[in-house]
């Protein structure tokens, strides 16, 4: 049954017979495609053609459509191409591939300068639209927030403590880690260098300070970002994806308060608890390097640490963290409902969710730095 | 074009798949329980079953998907449990399979869904790919001005169709539908239907359709096997079904749709 296919060429005359021999079947693609390519280059001044397929002994789509192709190319004006000795078995498969037109190409972009251009154009452009999506969003937010204020029947909080669960209490152990080895990197490299001054004790100044109104918050939000604000996204765009978000809203609920609202609420109160532990870990963490490293005894490190930092410090730090948690689970949700229906559309949008929330949570730390300086805080 | 005498064009009977004592196990609760089953050379074989009977459960585990506690799964009478992975894969070229969402690739046009199993084991031209591309939609009933759609651009009829054509691309001899027809309107249900019919005489398939559909079981399939309790309850044509007098049978093919269906 699996010969290898042939091609024969029988000259009459100016006539001309084709003879197909074998299997004419996928698996022998390659080789048919090649010997019908060969025979196509035959056209040209003959008064008749057949192509006699009477001794092929299978045939599938791309036996009989590579018999088709050659039989059109080898018409020409008045003189037809004629496909002989076809089996009753096989008649309808050729009769099937005679339909085939020609293939439309494929769309393929060109890439271009001006292409690129314009492609960073319409980017730059598009900051603003991010901009405003995430402000609808922080509206929507609040209004479906209002609502549940006037009706706290509706408020889920089986939802919101799910989600808590997930984004709190799973995400201590790698939080407590991180920052612990943090804070011990901070004063191994503090000892270091200012052991050379014979400022070995300024180092519990510069942890404290750097980890209750720096570190602390801003590792937490980014690592926050990069763990809950992608699942939020992923979460959200498959759920486009099935349609399942369009099923919430024909049912008469608002997605916003049942999808986003608990998400958010657990990320506000999540971020500031992880913060503060975090804060302590490092310090922990620290204030052990700096016994064993440094020599600095735990209670030395204590008394200097009361007196380098005051609860102002403290409060600097953990009032940011709501906010950066706002800013994540804004731009995760918002990320998350731009998904589109493709596999693809959800990688890129849960990569911006995690880029975008990372930047917003980097630039609202400055601000609140210009802020808190002028305050004086 | 001259018309010689009709001649089958395959040996009327022969197991293409041989299914022996499957015991399927998720957990504690048993599915499939010693099942045996074979489905002929070029028949269309509907398979039917109160839903969670395990049908689907059948399909993937004979292509694989679903592990096996026991038994064996012969397919082109190659035992797939012993087989070395090249004879493995050798057979996956053989078959085609059309998932009951369709499972089209979300980021690949049609075009590129259609064409991904051609090009990863043919070494063939972007030409002949193309107009393979073309003669399987045109197979499917679909029109060429599709294959550069996303298929998230695409109704579910459609996406079933190219699913179909997708499974068709290497001419498999053994294709396995799971509810073909779930999900369409009964004029497209009724279409693919002819679809499936059309596809098996002209590129001699075998068939193993999973299906809820009386109508397709009237129109379109030579045999009936049904599953229930984790084993084949009765298998036969559409007259042993309507003779058998197990109550499942009774119901299902005596119920008010089966008697709307028969007329």
């Amino acid at each position: 049954m699996n010969a290898e296919p042939t091609l024969e060429r029988i000259p009459r005359g100016n006539a001309l017979a084709l003879c197909a021999t074998g299997s004419w079947t996928a698996g022998f693609a390659p080789r048919l495609e090649r010997l019908v390519t060969e025979a196509e280059k035959l056209a040209g001044g003959r008064s008749s053609i057949s192509i006699d397929v009477s001794q092929v002994s299978k045939l599938d789509t791309f036996g009989a459509w590579l018999i088709e192709r050659l039989r059109r190319s080898l018409t020409e004006g008045e003189m037809e191409a004629r496909i002989a000795g076809l089996s009753v078995n096989y008649a309808s498969l050729v009769e099937e591939v005679r339909l085939v037109k020609a293939a439309p190409d494929a769309e393929t972009p060109t890439v271009t300068i001006s292409g690129m251009l314009a492609q960073i154009g319409k980017t730059v452009a598009g900051i603003s639209g991010t901009v405003i999506g995430l402000i609808d969003m922080l509206g929507a937010v609040l209004v479906a927030s209002g609502r549940i204020l006037i009706h706290p029947r509706s408020f889920r909080l089986t939802s919101t403590v799910h989600h808590l669960e997930q984004v709190c209490w799973r995400a201590v152990p790698i939080i407590v880690l991180i920052t612990f080895l943090i804070g011990c990197i901070i004063s191994q490299q503090g000892i270091f260098h200012f052991r050379r001054f014979g400022a070995d004790i300024f180092v519990v100044d510069m942890l404290g300070v750097l980890v209750l109104r720096e570190i602390g918050v801003l590792l937490v939000a980014i690592m926050v970002a990069g763990r809950s604000g992608s699942a939020y996204t992923a979460e959200l765009g498959s759920m486009k994806m099935r349609e399942e978000i369009d099923a919430l809203r024909t049912m008469g609920f608002d997605p916003i308060e049942v999808l986003i609202l608990p998400r958010m609420l657990a990320l506000v109160i999540a971020l500031p608890i992880l913060a503060f532990l975090g804060a302590m870990a490092a310090l922990y963490g620290g204030g052990l390097v700096a016994w064993l490293y440094g020599g600095i005894d735990p209670e030395a490190f204590l008394l200097r640490l009361r007196d380098a930092i005051s609860i102002d410090h403290f409060t600097v730090g953990i009032v940011k963290a709501p906010v950066m948690a706002a800013v994540i689970g804004i731009v995760a949700c918002v990320e998350g409902l731009a998904v589109q229906g493709s596999a693809e559309s959800l990688g890129q949008h849960t990569t911006a969710s995690v880029v975008k929330g990372i930047f917003f949570v980097i630039v609202m730390d400055g601000v609140f730095a210009i802020f808190f300086a002028s305050i004086g805080m | 074009m001259t018309q010689p005498a009709p001649t089958p064009i395959l040996a009327p009977v022969e197991a293409i798949i041989r299914v022996r004592d499957i015991t399927v196990q998720f957990g504690k609760t048993r599915v499939l329980d010693g099942l045996n089953l074979d489905v002929r050379r070029g028949e269309i074989l509907g398979f039917v079953g109160p839903s969670g009977a395990g049908k689907s459960v059948l399909t993937r585990t004979i292509i694989g998907l679903v592990p096996k506690v026991s038994g064996s799964i012969e397919v082109f009478g190659v035992d797939l449990d012993a087989a070395s992975t090249s004879a493995r894969r050798a057979v996956e070229r053989r078959w085609g399979i059309l998932f009951q969402q369709g499972a089209l690739f979300s980021s690949l046009t049609v075009r590129q869904n259609i064409q991904f199993p051609v090009r990863e084991y043919l070494k063939v031209s972007q030409r002949l790919l193309d107009e393979i591309m073309v003669a399987k939609l045109g197979m499917v009933g679909l029109r060429p001005e599709v294959a550069d759609r996303f298929p998230s651009e695409l109704s579910g009829g459609m996406i079933k169709r190219v699913a179909l054509a997708r499974a068709l691309a290497l001419d498999p001899e053994l294709v396995f539908l799971d509810e073909p027809t779930s999900g369409l309107d009964p004029i497209g249900a009724g279409d693919f239907d002819e679809l499936v019919r059309t596809l098996q005489r002209t590129l001699g398939l075998t068939v193993f359709m999973v299906t809820h559909d009386l109508d397709s079981l009237y129109t379109a399939c030579d045999r009936i096997a049904v599953l229930g309790n984790g084993k084949i309850i009765a298998a036969g044509s559409m007259a042993d079904m309507q003779a058998s007098q197990h109550p499942w049978l009774r119901q299902y093919f005596h119920g008010k749709r089966a008697r709307a269906v028969m007329g």
